[in-house]
C-alpha cells in the first residue's frame, strides 16, 4: 500500500468530490431559487398590507364603496365558506377514502373510480364553478347560499381528502391488518382501533390542504354563493355571503380608487387565516402522536 | 383424541403459488405437532386455513374437509372471529400492534367486548406469566410494545394469543427472527403449554421440531408426504424423500 504514488489514490477521490460538491451546489441553489420568491412575496404582503390591519379593519363593516372601513364580513363569510365545506367534505372524504382502501376489492371498477379521483383533482376550479350552479344554485333550488357554495367547494376538496387519506391508510403495514384480524378483530374494529390512529396525521395533513384551497377559491364561489357586497352578516346557510378571495377580486379590479393597503391587507388577512388552520392540524397532529402510547 | 381433521384438503391461490394437494391430517390434541419442510411447501397455508386468515390472501379455490372439535373451519357461514379466538396464531416475525404492552395482551379481549378493568388486568397478568414474560415487564406495562427486544415481542405476542384462552396455537416460524437464547424460552414455553393446548408449529429448522415436537408431519411442494410421531420420523422415515430432508441432502 505504502508504495502507491499519493496522486493515483487521490485522483478518483478527487472527482467523486468534486462531482459531489457540484451537486450539492445545484441543489442548493435550486432550493434558494425556490423559496427566495415566496419569502419575497410574503414580506412584500405584509410590508404593504400590515399598515392596513387595525381593529376597525378586521371587525367594521365596509363603507365608502368598500375603499374604507373593514372586511370583516368577508372574514366570516370565508369562515362559514370553509366550515361548510369541511362539514360535507371531510366526512364524505374520509369514509369513501376507507371503503376504497378497506373494503373495496381491487378490480376494473375500483381502478377507474381512483383514476378518476386523481383526474378530479386537476379540473379547473370555475368548472366546479358552473357545475356547482347548475346542480345546485338552479337545479335543487338552493340559490346562491352559503349552502351552495359549501357544496361546491366540497367537490372540488374531496378528490384530495379521498386521495390523501387514502394514501394514508395504505402507508399503514398490512401486517398489522393481519395480527389483528388473527386476534378476532372485524375489519372495522381493525380500523377505528390501528389503522385510523396510524393513519390520523396523513389524513389531516390531505383535510387541511383541501380546505386551505378551498378557503382561497374565488371561481367555485363565483356564481354559487359569493356576493359583490353585502351590508349585514349572513343570517342563514341559505343567505348569500362576502368572502375574502371574492372579495380581493372585486376591490382589485372592480371598484376604482382602491388605496392598495386595503387590497393587500385583505390578502394580508386571508393568508393569515390560512397559517390558522395549519397551526390548529399541527396542533391536533402533536396531540394526538401524544395521546399515542408509543 | 384427534383436535383436527383434515380431509381430502386441496388450495389453490389465484397466481398459482403455494398450493395444497390432497391433505389428509390428524392432530391429537395437547401435543405439539411440527409442520416440517421446505419453505413454499404450504405450511404457512396450512396453518393460516386453520384460522380461516387465508381469507384475507387471494384464495381461488378449496376442496376438502377441515375439522376442528368436529366444526367444519370451511363453512362460509362459520363465525370466523369465534374460530380466530379459539384458534390463535403466533407470525414468524415479531408483530406488536402499535399499543402499549398492556394493550397488545387486552386487544383480543377488548375487541370482545370485555370492559370489565380488574377482569382485563388478571387476564393480561396470567397471560404474560404464561408466556414468561412478566418478570420482565410488569413494572412498564403501559410503554410503547415495540420498546421490548425482538424476543421479548416475539413472547409478547404469544401472550397476547394466549390472553384469548385458545385451545389450539398456530405458530408459523416463531423463532426464526430471534436469538437461541430468546429460541429457547420460547421453545420451553411451547412444552409447558402443551398441557393445556393444541400447538401446531412450522419450526425454524428440523432440529427444533426435534427438540420440542411429538408429531411431525413433513410436507414436500404442497403435498403431505409423512406423518407419525417424532420419533418415528426422526429415527426411520417411510418415504425416502423425508429421509434425505431429514439427514440433511435438501432443504
Amino acid at each position: 500500500m505504502s508504495n502507491i504514488p499519493a496522486e493515483q489514490i487521490n485522483i478518483p477521490m478527487k472527482r467523486q468530490l468534486i462531482i459531489e460538491k457540484f451537486g450539492f451546489s445545484v441543489l442548493t441553489i435550486l432550493t434558494i431559487a425556490t423559496v427566495l420568491p415566496i419569502i419575497t412575496v410574503v414580506i412584500y404582503i405584509i410590508y404593504l398590507g400590515a399598515p392596513a390591519i387595525s381593529w376597525e379593519f378586521l371587525t367594521a363593516m365596509p363603507v365608502d364603496g368598500m375603499r374604507a372601513g373593514g372586511i370583516w364580513p368577508a372574514i366570516v363569510g370565508t369562515f362559514y365558506l370553509t366550515v361548510g365545506t369541511a362539514i360535507f367534505s371531510v366526512p364524505l372524504g374520509i369514509a369513501t377514502a376507507i371503503y376504497l382502501s378497506e373494503y373495496a376489492s381491487d378490480n376494473r371498477l375500483t381502478r377507474n373510480i381512483r383514476l378518476a379521483i386523481i383526474n378530479l383533482a386537476g379540473i379547473p376550479s370555475v368548472v366546479y364553478g358552473l357545475f356547482g350552479l347548475g346542480l345546485f344554485v338552479i337545479f335543487l333550488k338552493f340559490g346562491t347560499s352559503i349552502l351552495s357554495a359549501s357544496l361546491t367547494l366540497s367537490i372540488m376538496t374531496l378528490p384530495v381528502i379521498i386521495s390523501t387519506t387514502e394514501e394514508a391508510l395504505h402507508a399503514v403495514p398490512q401486517s398489522f391488518r393481519v395480527v389483528s384480524v388473527s386476534l378476532g378483530a372485524t375489519k372495522w374494529q381493525t380500523i377505528r382501533r390501528i389503522i385510523l390512529p396510524q393513519a390520523v396525521s396523513g389524513i389531516l395533513t390531505g383535510v387541511v390542504l383541501g380546505l386551505e384551497r378551498a378557503a382561497g377559491e374565488t371561481a367555485p364561489i363565483l356564481f354559487t354563493g359569493a356576493s359583490f357586497f353585502l351590508p349585514r352578516l349572513p343570517g342563514s346557510p341559505m343567505d348569500a355571503t362576502m368572502a375574502l378571495p371574492y372579495h380581493l377580486f372585486v376591490i382589485s379590479t372592480q371598484v376604482p380608487g382602491m388605496p392598495i393597503q386595503i387590497q393587500y391587507g385583505t390578502v394580508l388577512v386571508l393568508i393569515v387565516f390560512v397559517l390558522i388552520m395549519n397551526i390548529i392540524a399541527t396542533v391536533i397532529r402533536s396531540r394526538a402522536r401524544a395521546r399515542r402510547q408509543w | 383424541m384427534d383436535k383436527i381433521i383434515v380431509e381430502h384438503f386441496s388450495l389453490t391461490y389465484s397466481d398459482g403459488t403455494e398450493s395444497l394437494f390432497d391433505i389428509n391430517l390428524r392432530i391429537p390434541a395437547n401435543q405439539i405437532t411440527a409442520l416440517i419442510g421446505p419453505s413454499g411447501g404450504g405450511k404457512s397455508t396450512f396453518l393460516r386455513i386453520l384460522n380461516r386468515l387465508n381469507d384475507l390472501a387471494d384464495v381461488k379455490k378449496v376442496t376438502g374437509k377441515v375439522l376442528i372439535d368436529n366444526i367444519d373451519v370451511l363453512d362460509p357461514d362459520l363465525d370466523v372471529i369465534e374460530l380466530r379466538r379459539k384458534v390463535g396464531i403466533v407470525f414468524s416475525r415479531p408483530l406488536p400492534l402499535p399499543l402499549s404492552i398492556f394493550q397488545n395482551v387486552a386487544y383480543g379481549l377488548e375487541l370482545a367486548g370485555e370492559k370489565n378493568k380488574s377482569v382485563l388486568n388478571d387476564a393480561v397478568e396470567r397471560a404474560l406469566r404464561l408466556a414468561e414474560l412478566w418478570d420482565e415487564v410488569n413494572d412498564r406495562l403501559h410503554d410503547p410494545a415495540n420498546s421490548l427486544s425482538g424476543g421479548q415481542q416475539q413472547r409478547l405476542c404469544l401472550a397476547r394469543t394466549l390472553a384469548l384462552e385458545p385451545e389450539i396455537i398456530l405458530l408459523d416460524e416463531p423463532t426464526s427472527a430471534l436469538d437461541p437464547l430468546a429460541t429457547a424460552r420460547i421453545e420451553n414455553s411451547l412444552t409447558e403449554l402443551k398441557k393445556q393446548y393444541t400447538i401446531v408449529v412450522a419450526p425454524h429448522n428440523t432440529q427444533q421440531a426435534a427438540r420440542i415436537a411429538d408429531f411431525v408431519a413433513f410436507f414436500l411442494q404442497g403435498k403431505l408426504i409423512e406423518f407419525s410421531s417424532a420419533d418415528k420420523i426422526f429415527t426411520k422415515p417411510v418415504d425416502q424423500r423425508t429421509q434425505d430432508y431429514i439427514s440433511g441432502k435438501f432443504g
